[in-house]
């Protein structure tokens, strides 16, 4: 059994109302940040968990808490993102709607940390229902004294405020991000400067997921090292994986950072294995973004030792062998799957997000999606598969915001690791277009 | 802006006190962060997001009217022309599809006589293409205002269009 941080009390009854969600020892760890430690104190603690951003990048929380500028008289601001756009992950919905005071507890400690008086929490617009949700849950912690002037009689003042977003992937970026709460067009801006120096309203600004700030009242709680002790080696505690496609039980699961890949999708206490009488063919181990691979390379390294569930062991091999733990979003693909149709959808998602401001990006995508529609309907041709790779190539590293390596990685390493599909797709174009129709070479199942 | 045509609708007392306190929200001079809370607000109100609609927030956050437009249009969740009653939204992205999700959109289609982009001739429903929902377990997934509707097959599909027409 794996430790849980997050998820311990998920299934209590009531846990979304403040006085189930107190009685089950809620709240304790702002009582304790706010009466027995200083702000750096809590700073401090978060540095030693170890803990990184949950959102993708892996970036260690404590560690941008730390580069905050605190200029004299100007105001800062945290603010959580809860723009959860990448396909394959739901975790943030699950945990918001049903423990959101966890979130508000995490963002009046994590506020106090970084001396914010009001935050932000972004949610992505068409999960208004879980807005009501949170804004109800904020007004239950308001009135028990836990928000507002003053808290616990601490001097500290915060208010939360809760943002709905308007539907676009991008403003899951996060200079995107604060664009769109400042009531523009989500436009990633150029970095430098930072958002630690000047985000929001121009003002030195903490981005953070809703997962990180999550993990926040339990490191408090029961301290920065026993955090760290959680885990395997830099990837410490817990993550929350979303796990969806071909596997037995679909859902949200907490795991301990280090569980082996093949454990997890066939073990019971997760996805419970591939569903009956298929095998796995392919992995997205963390979001539509990082690279997939074939089977054996999900559960395996290159080496022949078991992959584990951590950042270091899913990008063992970099891109040559490996992926990345990304946003935890686990797309489990069985032999029924086509690579090219898949490669095709993500592509095309990338193209429609794509916010257009650098050419590499927007004409980029525009090409991939156009070419792989051309060789899913059967009207490909060899050197389409070289054009692709090329095009990848031009946008990776190349744009001003990361969504468009996420494009590029997605069909790169489709290519890398399912060259023979897409050839069979061009040589067999009446084959290939046939409702349901997967190629069924000399793939590795498991 | 004396050549500008009076806003012809408002928001209700209710939503217009909402409004308020929405804008209060935001530090001093900082009232444009309003704008997309106010959007939905104003598609909640109307069903989609009017040109008349668009020129009353821009009144209230104190803004030009091109600049509420530009921002509508730059998101997918505002409608920018009439949409039937139910506007139904089902996501197109790839788990939801691993799921049975084309097939199961096909027939949605096919059941209401659209294809998606479109509205139903009794105006009823309106089907848009969407991107991930954050619901990728539960695939394949449509959302109908802010109701989400999980686990689809086409029976469930027959079974929610028979009671959104009685
Ligand atoms: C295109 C794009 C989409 C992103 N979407 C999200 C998102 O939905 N949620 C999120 O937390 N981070 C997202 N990120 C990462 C954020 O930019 C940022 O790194 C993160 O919110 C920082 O929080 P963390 O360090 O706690 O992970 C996205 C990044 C890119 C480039
Ligand atoms: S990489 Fe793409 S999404 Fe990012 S700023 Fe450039 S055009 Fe926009
Ligand atoms: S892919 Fe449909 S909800 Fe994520």
């Amino acid at each position: 059994m794996g430790k849980k941080i997050l998820t311990e009390h998920i299934n209590v009854a009531g846990i979304e109302t403040f006085d189930v969600y107190r009685k089950q020892g809620g709240y304790t760890a702002v009582e304790k940040a706010l009466k027995t430690m200083t702000p750096e104190g809590v700073v401090e603690e978060v540095k030693k968990a170890g803990v990184r951003g949950r959102g993708g990048a892996g970036f260690p929380m404590g560690m941008k808490w730390s580069f905050l500028a605190k200029p004299e008289g100007v105001p800062r601001y945290l603010v959580c993102n809860a723009d959860e756009s990448e396909p394959g992950t739901f975790k943030d919905h699950y945990l918001m709607k049903n423990i959101p005071h966890l979130l508000i507890e995490g963002m009046i400690i994590s506020s106090f940390a970084l001396g914010a008086n009001t935050s932000f929490i972004y949610v992505r617009g068409e999960l208004m229902y879980v807005i009501r949700i949170l804004e109800k849950a904020i007004a239950e912690a308001k009135a028990a004294g836990f928000l507002g002037k003053n808290i616990l009689g601490s001097g500290y003042d915060l208010e939360l405020v809760v943002q709905p977003g308007g539907g676009a992937y991008i403003c899951g970026e996060e200079t995107a991000l604060l664009e769109s709460l400042e009531g523009k067009r989500g436009n990633p801006r150029n970095k430098p400067p930072f958002p630690a120096v000047k985000g929001l309203y121009q003002c030195p600004t903490v981005v953070n997921n809703v997962e990180s700030i999550a993990t926040t009242s339990w490191i408090v709680n029961n301290g920065g090292d026993a955090y760290a002790g959680i885990g395997i080696g830099r990837s410490t505690g817990t993550k929350l994986i979303s796990a969806s496609g071909h596997i037995k039980k679909p859902g949200v699961y907490e795991i301990e950072l280090g569980v082996p890949v093949e454990e997890f999708i066939y073990s019971d206490e997760w996805c419970g294995g591939i569903r009956d009488g298929h095998h796995l063919k392919a992995l997205v181990a963390g979001g539509s973004s990082v690279p997939i691979l074939p089977a054996e390379l999900s559960l395996k390294l290159a080496n022949g030792d078991p992959r584990l569930m951590s950042y270091e062991s899913l990008s063992e091999g970099g891109f040559q062998t490996g992926t990345m733990l990304g946003s935890g979003g686990f797309i489990v693909f069985d032999e029924t799957a086509c690579i090219v149709r898949n490669t095709w959808n993500f592509s095309r998602f990338y193209h429609h997000e794509s916010c257009g401001q650098c050419s590499p990006c927007r004409e980029g995508t525009g090409w991939m999606e156009k070419v792989l529609h051309r060789i899913e309907h059967g009207h490909g041709s060899m050197h389409d598969i070289d054009l692709l790779v090329d095009v990848a190539k031009k946008i990776e590293g190349n744009t001003i915001c990361p969504l468009g390596d996420a494009a590029a990685w997605p069909v790169a390493s489709a290519i890398r690791h399912f060259r023979d599909e897409f050839e069979w797709h061009i040589t067999n174009p009446f084959e290939a277009t046939q409702p349901g129709a997967v190629y069924q070479g000399h793939m590795a199942l498991v | 802006m004396t050549t500008e045509a009076k806003p012809t609708i408002a928001f209700t007392p209710e939503r217009l006190t909402l409004a308020k306190e929405i804008i209060a929200r935001y530090p001093a001079g900082k009232q444009k962060s309003a704008l997309l809370p106010l959007l939905h607000l104003l598609q909640e109100q109307e069903g989609w997001t009017s040109p008349e609609g668009m020129d009353m927030v821009a009144s209230l956050l104190d803004i030009q009217p091109i600049e509420v437009f530009e921002v509508a249009s730059f998101y997918t969740m505002y409608h920018l022309d009439p949409v039937g009653k139910h506007v139904i939204e089902y996501c197109r992205t790839g788990p939801c599809c691993l799921m049975g999700g084309e097939e199961v959109y096909a027939h949605l289609k096919q059941t209401l006589g659209i294809e998606a982009g479109q509205t139903t001739a009794d105006g009823l429903f309106t089907v848009k293409e969407v991107e991930c929902l954050a619901a990728c377990g539960m695939g394949p997934v449509f959302q109908i205002r802010e109701q989400y509707y999980t686990h689809l097959t086409n029976e469930r599909v027959d079974e929610i269009i028979r009671d959104l027409s009685a």
